[in-house]
């Protein structure tokens, strides 16, 4: 086996995870579905540093894992102030805006 | 063992065994994650693709970052998932009615013609050799990744700093609510419940049946009624009370039927056409 299958399976992962986005509407799991992509992308760095024979890649993957982290705090808190407000979770009720 | 080799082009047997036993498992836990209509069940399918992913990193030398994946997202970042799910997410019902006239389907076939982009991408790449992470590693992973952040990353990591407190603050502000009157102490609540005279003895308990004492079965009047006051505030907003008395009631007049045709007090042939057509 080439570590190339590994590359095919971080493409897979996101694009699970990128129709997730596009087709779920209750706003954890499409948060959800950003970190699937997110852990695509990180197993798609660690392959590349395996290929290159460097560890560049796996730095970058751990930055990933820290802007994650961020990300999800941020994300979730929002979320839980959405819920607060109009007492649901779905994407589409966030229309405040709209004419 | 060709550890320090400058390029090989296959992995070992057993890393390539677990890669097609593993490999299924993630993409079927990533697809559980899409699909599952509950949102604990995403939860959890994406847990086990992290820790299947974190076995991957292990497996490819990434000894330290299979680590932190297991730690931060398995552990940290998954619990807090369950968190607000546990906050938020089970009584919001995931709508399934498309509201944009068939948008799934779309969303479906921009995700398929994306996923063949990508993998027909790669397939034409030349990636046949690899080098491997023996030289890189030679000196400890952790090791390796120390030297590279504290040199040739400080930067980007001293960013880092800043933003994960720009987190923590942004996390606490959004969610911090502040009071608008100072909070009655249980002195002023009690009263202000004599004051008002309605209920001045405590609430009644719920569930005093027999067979059920959960808290959402209404406690029995002596009339034989339900008192809805016996149940929290909060599941009777809900609608979530559960009334039983006539469950009881049945299941006491089955037994008492019971016990006649066992007494044989009554004619066996009137009881049997009853049963049967329950």
């Amino acid at each position: 086996m080439n570590p190339v299958n590994y590359l095919y399976l971080a493409a897979l992962l996101f694009t699970i995870g990128a129709a997730g986005v596009l087709i779920r509407r209750n706003a954890i799991i499409v948060f959800m579905c950003v970190e699937l992509m997110l852990n695509a992308c990180n197993l798609a760095f660690v392959t590349f540093s395996r290929m290159h024979g460097n560890l560049d890649g796996q730095i970058i993957a751990f930055f990933t894992m820290v802007v994650a982290a961020a990300e999800v705090v941020v994300g979730l808190a929002i979320i839980v102030t959405m819920f607060r407000s109009r007492h649901s979770a779905s994407v589409d009720d966030a229309n405040l805006m709209k004419l | 063992m060709s550890t320090f080799a400058a390029a090989a082009s296959t992995t070992s047997t057993g890393e390539a065994f677990q890669f097609w036993v593993l490999a299924v498992v993630a993409v079927l836990g990533a697809l559980g994650t899409v699909l599952s209509k509950k949102t604990v069940h995403s939860a959890l399918c994406l847990a086990g693709t992290m820790i299947i992913l974190a076995v991957f990193y292990l497996a490819q030398g990434a000894y330290f970052l299979g680590v932190v994946q297991i730690v931060v997202y398995t552990g940290a970042i998954m619990m807090l998932f369950l968190f607000v799910v546990m906050l938020v997410g089970i009584t919001a019902a995931d709508s399934l009615k498309e509201t944009l006239k068939g948008q799934r389907w779309l969303a479906a076939g921009c995700g398929l013609g994306f996923g063949i982009l990508l993998i027909a991408g790669i397939g034409n790449a030349s990636l046949d050799t690899f080098a491997g992470l023996g030289q890189a590693n030679a000196g400890g992973n952790v090791e390796g990744l120390a030297r590279l952040i504290f040199t040739k990353y400080v930067w980007a990591f001293e960013i880092t700093g800043a933003l994960l407190i720009t987190a923590v603050v942004g996390a606490m502000v959004l969610t911090h609510r502040e009071r608008t009157e100072e909070r009655s102490t249980q002195r002023e609540l009690s009263i202000a419940r004599v004051r008002a005279g309605t209920q001045v003895p405590p609430l009644p308990a719920p569930g005093v049946y027999a067979r059920h004492n959960a808290v959402d079965v209404p406690g029995l009047l002596p009339d034989g009624t339900t008192s809805d006051l016996s149940v929290s505030a909060t599941l009777r907003d809900r609608g979530q009370i559960r009334d039983v008395s006539n469950e009881a009631l049945a299941d006491l007049a089955e037994l008492e039927q019971r016990s006649e045709s066992w007494l044989e007090r009554s004619a066996p042939e009137v009881t049997a056409p009853e049963e049967a057509s329950k």
